[in-house]
């Protein structure tokens, strides 16, 4: 890498600012006689309250490169700081600790628990982190609140319309505080007019502080963002600011 | 720590969730759990309650007494040889004291002859054949049950005097006079006249064989007056001084019966000392076929149960890796998974087991008010050893289906279709 040695200065500078330090990573996919090179050598450094976009063709490695941003899966070869810890090689149950704490994902098909009302699904993150039932209770209903969804506390998934899940689901992403908010096509299972207001709602949060970084094919929901990274084949084939409106 | 009771508590209420979700099919996994645990606490109650059915029995023979009869009680090898032996003769009742007063320091309290016979009751025109007859003295309360629901017990004047008295069993009371007070009333033992004076408590039967309630009791001198008296069913009994000792007497007794005999010292015995304890031995194996018999349906229902619950559980897992996908996403560990779909399993086996001991409980109400007198008896213990059982049966199966769902790749997981 010829710009790594100029580059560590200034990240030593900025380096607290840092939430997502990635160098050279690779994902290889063997199944049988083929290997799929997924990621083929990715570098990416994200800042603390960025809001970026990755975008590229279908199988570029959106998803895998997300995958691994959000702890989900461990590289190939590469490293990985989150935070300043060295995650590359962590263990699976101290991913998982990872993720609990600084991660909040999105995902394009909601992934919420269906027997379970919309409090109980904001609420276990936070049972996973030993928070006690009262304050998972208040901290559940104020992040619902912040997605809009005061009025459906105790609504099960299936009386809830899709944009509705997905904000319950956005209000789970929220409720442990994380680092970083990961969402892969977080709009794909919804129509352009409620797939709107969820990049509203993105906004908002982008402006109150957090970081989020969003996987879409669509350039109007990549507008949203302050920065777009374009895939093709594993690899980074652009990275630059947008002219955000 | 305090994080592994939210999330045990939350697995809980997804379990919850998950068996009321799935009634059918969780109603038909635990069929088997159900049917393992009525299989166990029947068996355990079975055994108990032979256990204390005959401990009940043998009170009713009094466990400080020996018997010396013609015939062992437990199966021996030589029918020809007992059948020849000598009568068991009231005399030697007599002679035995003497041998047991002349001991220094015996064992020995006292030898009563209790000689018996079969005989035919009537009164009026009701009439009980192959009821027993039984001689005696008053001494008879030394060793056995004499407490009388009304009138009394032989006297020592009646005893010796041969009056014709008898005391009867409370079966003996009903079958013969039904409502009617028996006591001053006179039935007929044989063809002789015999005037009631009292009517024994109920007493209850010896292993369901022989009922201490439908026998007759007479005066000795009255029994050997009109009946034989060296019938195979002749007895005499012994107390024992000390119960801790039933062995060293029954050797006493051995010995001092042999002089009472005049036995040469080459001579085999020819006579038999039975006690209570005989039959514990015989019951043994009795109670080991209930036990293995109860083992191998429990084994065989639980297997097919633990099978059952093991691919529901495998079906679960399947159903809901996406969830587990979540969930790793959302931060469980490996353990919380394993655990979650645990306490499922466990809890599927418990419910099942709990399912079972109602009704098993139902079973022993039923079976213990159609039949009273069966002892039968269901302990917390049983209900104990039958929730352990569930959790382990839950445990065990649940283990492998949870072990796959908590290795799961949380990719892998939530890509599934
Ligand atoms: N578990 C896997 N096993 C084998 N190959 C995989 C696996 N996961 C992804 N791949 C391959 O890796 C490449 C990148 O996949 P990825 O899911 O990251 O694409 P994507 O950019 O998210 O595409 P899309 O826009 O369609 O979601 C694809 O060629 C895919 O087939
Ligand atoms: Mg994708």
């Amino acid at each position: 890498m010829p710009n790594e040695i100029a580059m560590e200065p200034r990240l030593a500078r900025s380096g607290a600012d840092v939430v997502i330090r990635i160098e050279g990573i690779t994902k290889r996919y063997v199944m049988g006689a083929t290997t799929v090179h997924a990621l083929k050598g990715i570098d990416l450094l994200i800042r603390r309250n960025e809001y970026l976009a990755v975008m590229g063709p279908s199988g570029s490695g959106k998803s895998t490169l997300m995958n691994m941003l959000g702890c989900l899966d461990t590289p190939t070869s590469g490293r990985y700081e989150f935070n300043g810890q060295d995650v590359a090689n962590m263990e699976d149950d101290e991913l998982a600790a990872i993720r609990n704490r600084e991660i909040g994902f999105v995902f394009q098909t909601f992934n919420l628990l269906p027997r379970s009302t919309s409090l109980q699904n904001v609420e276990l993150p936070l049972v996973y982190a030993g928070v006690p039932a009262s304050e998972r209770r208040h901290r559940a209903a104020e992040a619902l609140f912040r997605v809009g969804l005061m009025d459906r506390l105790h609504h099960k998934p299936n009386e809830l319309s899709g944009g509705q899940r997905q904000r319950v689901a956005i209000a789970r992403a929220l409720v442990n505080r994380p680092s970083i908010i990961l969402a892969d096509e977080p709009t794909g299972n919804l129509d352009s007019q409620t797939g709107r207001e969820i990049m509203t709602l993105f906004e908002n949060l982008h402006e109150g502080g957090n970081t989020i970084i969003v996987v879409t094919h669509e350039e109007a929901i990549a507008r949203h963002a302050r920065r777009v990274v374009r895939l093709r084949d594993g690899k980074i084939e652009s990275d630059h600011a947008t002219a955000h409106l | 720590m305090r994080r592994l009771i939210y999330e045990w508590a939350e697995s809980c209420r997804i379990a919850a969730q998950q068996i009321a979700a799935n009634r059918t099919r969780s109603f038909l996994t635990i069929l088997g759990v159900i049917i393992g645990i009525v299989a166990v606490t029947l068996m355990g109650t079975a055994i108990r309650g032979i256990d204390t059915g005959f401990d009940r029995s043998m009170s009713l023979l009094g466990d400080d007494v020996l018997y010396v009869e013609q015939w062992p009680w437990t199966p021996g090898e030589d029918f020809w040889l007992y059948r020849n032996r000598p009568d068991i003769k009231v005399a030697d009742a007599g002679r035995l004291n003497e041998v047991i007063a002349s001991t220094p320091n015996s064992r020995l309290r006292l030898a009563v002859p209790a000689p018996a016979t079969m005989e035919t009751v009537t009164y009026a025109k009701r009439q009980l054949s192959n009821v027993y007859i039984m001689g005696t003295t008053s001494d008879y309360a030394l060793i056995g049950i004499t407490d009388c629901r009304s009138g009394r017990f032989l006297n020592e004047p009646e005893s010796r005097g041969g009056r014709n008295v008898c005391v009867i069993g409370l079966d003996v009371a009903e079958n013969l006079f039904g409502a009617d007070d028996p006591l001053g009333k006179t039935l007929k033992i044989g063809n002789q006249g015999y005037q009631v004076i009292g009517v024994f408590e109920r007493q209850g039967s010896f292993l369901g064989l022989f009922s201490f309630d439908s026998q007759v009791v007479i005066p000795l001198a009255s029994y050997a007056k009109y009946f034989k008296t060296g019938s195979e069913n002749a007895s005499i009994r012994v107390k024992v001084k000390d119960r801790r000792q039933m062995d060293e007497a029954r050797e006493e007794l051995r010995g001092a019966f042999r002089r009472v005999r005049g036995l040469l010292p080459e001579q085999a015995d020819n006579f038999a000392i039975n006690e209570q304890q005989a039959f514990r031995s015989t019951l043994e194996p009795v109670k080991a076929g209930l036990a293995i018999a109860g083992l191998f349906i429990t084994g065989l229902a639980l297997f097919v149960g633990a099978i059952g619950i093991m691919n529901v559980t495998f079906v679960s897992v399947r159903e809901r890796t996406r969830e587990i996908g979540t969930r790793k996403a959302l931060g469980a560990r490996r353990r919380t998974i394993l655990m979650q779909f645990l306490i499922e399993a466990v809890a599927v086996c418990l419910l099942g087991g709990a399912i079972g001991l109602v009704l098993a409980f139902g079973l022993f109400t039923l079976v213990a008010s159609l039949f009273p007198s069966f002892p039968i008896q269901f302990s917390p213990f049983l209900v104990f050893v039958a929730l352990i059982i569930s959790v382990l049966t839950g445990i065990s199966s649940g283990f492998v289906p949870a072990w796959q769902a908590s290795s799961l790749n949380p990719v892998e997981a939530l890509r599934y279709e």
